[in-house]
């Protein structure tokens, strides 16, 4: 490791959208259709294609982003719908061609940027399967050796000779993605190809990806899915609107994304008291999410548990004072709310005035895979509502560890312990 | 011609396992005006045009009823309706030779080039969302498109065959020439082929006028009746038209018509090159255009 694999030096890309309508006089009528074909044969032999470029639109879809993949990495690429991930996968892919800018590359590139490309309906399973191997890169060397494993990782072996167009979708996926499991480029380039299938389906292309790259394979990776951008990837880089907004390590750039995508900060703080109104007798200082083991974060698998950290700080003796966290759901849901006077020696106290910290640990195995949002309070109970802090801080449970099949409706989804004893145990008639 | 798309230089690395000492590294820039052919590349990715290849030709048979007959019915019927209304009605000369097999010996390498011609001008819009996900060199699509056409070549040549055995006319060593006959077909159709099929990408309407300029074409060359009926230096002129050279070589080879169209095939080469050069030069320069318009 060390060297580099991919390096993208301020890479541009211009399309042309639409044509803005001009008032056309007559005169301009006719002389135009008498110098159009000139015009449109000259362009064509320029290679510019039919379209009229002087009253276009033209929007960049990627503006002077550069950066560096050394070999052995595992990148993610993220940002919202229309930043330009696509764009610059499909430019270091060779299928299109940037404006601006170059990249380089060293090694062999595999590019998946959709599943199953290729695959004819009329071909059996076992046609599209060297068929999509060539096209993605493989020689028939390599499919032949190869070919027992796609199809026993596709589980399709029954099928593999019956026409495609027989199969189920699932299937169909099933067969797209072991084909592409099994290239064996030294640079993979994957765009979102997780985005489709049942959640099974997901969970096992994730483990590939994973295996991937512990195989020292430079990877990657486009997805909106931050938790497998967070499990596979040791770096990552956001894309807005075309440019290149933050690059980092994995963790710190996804939860930068998803803060500016729910409009919220990480870690809330305020340190200039004179910007907070309300009552002054409980100030909330800071609120921030942690791993077990003391780490911020934005995103916990549905398996690990969660720290909520609040510091507050008390102006003057308050009597009964109550300091809750609430959780809401997606869906706007309240999923519960827990407060620390839940701890009997904390129930019932005065608190002097002092800078507090309370620590609270959401249980794993616990919260449906989704987005959330904590909210804070502190409060004397029937009294007064002292301080507000309303939907401060978002995080994602990701389906990672999540072994319940199917998936769960209800608010929350624990993993219950079920006993079953049978009646003929017990020599019993029933 | 300038910078050239793609550059591939060999440096020597160190360390990592995965890669080999010698690593080719890949420029991706913007082009600019006509591009390197890079023919070196097409040739790395010859297993993909053989499965592209193999692809037409399983999907062609596969899906049709008559499967491998369509291969036969078309020239074969051609030749019965252009037997009886200019052979039989109108009368026209064939050479000393009996007027079905004259024009069938002409209809099948023309059915090779007009089926080639049809199935590659739409090749690259069929095939857009290969374009837009993989990359390969974009030239294998309408190589494809025409190569998987000697299969059915294959199987109306036999019914010629069939038909000179009826005949009782015996091919003498004449029959060399055969090869280079259907490579002179292969240049022309791939040639017209990598036009249309790229002007296809950015005009759809293109593939709609192949019908018509197929049955012009076929009328410009004599299938219906011999190039004899030219004088020259019209006749050698007319050769310009590569079919006429491809469609007089087969029936010299085949039948034994008179004198050698030696100088006829030879203009007819000299076309079909400059069509095939000129075509991969285009298809090359607008090559970038296709993933983006298609």
């Amino acid at each position: 490791m060390g060297d580099i694999a991919i390096r993208v030096e301020e890479i541009g890309k211009k399309y042309r959208i639409g044509k803005a309508e001009k008032y056309k006089t007559l005169r301009d009528t006719l002389a135009s259709a008498f110098a159009a074909p000139f015009l449109k044969v000259g362009r064509l032999l320029r290679g510019e294609g039919a379209v009229d470029t002087g009253q276009d639109e033209q929007i960049w879809a990627l503006k002077e982003v550069s950066f560096e993949v050394r070999q052995g990495e595992v990148i993610g690429v993220i940002g919202g719908n229309g930043a330009g991930k696509s764009t610059l996968l499909k430019i270091l892919s060779r299928i299109t061609e940037p404006t601006t800018g170059f990249a380089e590359i060293h090694g062999r590139v595999g590019s998946l940027l959709e599943v199953g490309t290729g695959f004819h309906q009329e071909l059996t399973g076992r046609e599209n399967t060297y068929l999509n191997g060539a096209i993605l890169g493989m020689n028939k060397k390599e499919i032949d050796r190869k070919f027992d494993e796609i199809v026993a990782f596709s589980e399709v072996e029954k099928f593999i000779d019956t026409p495609v167009k027989h199969y189920s979708s699932g299937m169909y996926l099933r067969l797209a993605f072991a084909v592409a499991a099994h290239l064996e480029p030294e640079i993979l380039i994957v765009d979102e190809v997780l985005a489709v299938g049942d959640a099974g389906f997901q969970q096992k292309c994730l483990g590939k990806m994973g295996a991937v790259a512990k195989e020292g394979r430079t990877v990657l990776f486009v997805s909106h899915n931050m938790g497998a951008i967070t499990q596979l990837c040791g770096r990552a880089v956001q894309l807005e609107k075309g440019r290149l907004k933050r690059s980092g390590s994995a963790g710190e750039v996804v939860a930068a994304y998803l803060s500016s995508v729910a409009g919220t900060e990480l870690k809330s703080s305020w340190s200039d008291e004179s910007s907070k109104p309300n009552d002054s007798d409980v100030r909330f200082k800071s609120v921030r999410l942690l791993s077990p083991d003391e780490q911020p974060l934005a995103i916990i698998n549905f398996n690990e548990s969660l720290l909520v950290e609040i510091a507050y700080e008390v102006k003057v003796p308050i009597r009964n004072l109550s300091v809750t966290c609430l959780l809401h759901d997606s869906m706007n849901c309240l999923v519960f709310e827990s407060m620390d006077t839940d701890m009997p020696e904390w129930n019932g106290c005065v608190r002097n005035p002092d800078i507090y910290c309370a620590t609270t640990k959401i249980p794993p195995l616990l919260l449906r895979p989704g987005r959330y949002q904590l909210s804070f309070a502190a409060f004397v109970e029937g009294v007064r509502i002292i301080e507000r802090l309303q939907r401060v801080l978002t995080f994602d449970v990701s389906g990672v560890g999540c072994t319940l099949q199917p998936k769960r409706d209800g608010v929350v989804s624990p993993v219950l312990d079920w006993k079953v004893c049978r009646a003929s145990e017990n020599g019993r008639m029933v | 011609m300038t910078l050239p798309l793609l550059r591939r230089h060999h440096e020597r690395n160190r360390v990592s396992h995965l890669m080999q000492p010698d690593t080719q590294v890949i420029r991706i820039e913007p082009s600019k005006g006509w591009v390197a052919l890079q023919l070196q590349e097409l040739w790395a990715y010859r297993e993909l045009l053989y499965f592209l290849i193999w692809r037409d030709v399983m999907v062609r048979y596969k899906q049709t009823a008559l499967g491998a007959a369509w291969a036969i019915i078309q020239p074969v019927f051609t030749m019965l309706v252009f037997s009886l209304f200019f052979g039989r009605l109108g009368k026209i000369p064939s050479d000393g030779i009996p007027y079905p097999i004259f024009t069938y010996a002409a209809l099948v390498p023309w059915t090779f080039f007009s089926q080639g011609l049809s199935q590659a001008s739409n090749s690259l819009v069929g095939s857009a969302n290969l374009i837009k996900k993989v990359y390969f060199p974009r030239l294998c699509v309408p190589i494809a498109a025409v190569t998987s056409g000697l299969v059915d070549f294959a199987l109306a040549f036999m019914v010629l065959l069939g038909m000179m055995l009826y005949y009782g006319i015996f091919p003498g060593v004449k029959v060399v020439w055969l090869p280079v006959l259907l490579l002179l077909t292969l240049t022309t159709s791939l040639g017209v082929s990598l036009w249309l099929s790229a002007l296809n990408v950015h005009f759809r309407d293109v593939r709609h006028i192949i019908p018509f300029l197929t049955q012009l074409w076929l009328f410009a060359t004599p299938i219906a009746y011999p190039s004899s009926l030219l004088s020259e230096p019209w006749r050698t002129l007319y050769s310009i038209n590569p079919m006429v050279g491809v469609v007089e070589g087969f029936r010299w080879a085949l039948l034994g018509a008179e004198t050698a169209p030696g100088l006829m095939v030879v203009v007819s080469f000299l076309a079909a090159l400059a069509i095939l050069v000129s075509g991969i030069f285009y298809f090359r320069r607008l090559e970038k255009t296709f993933a983006d318009v298609v």
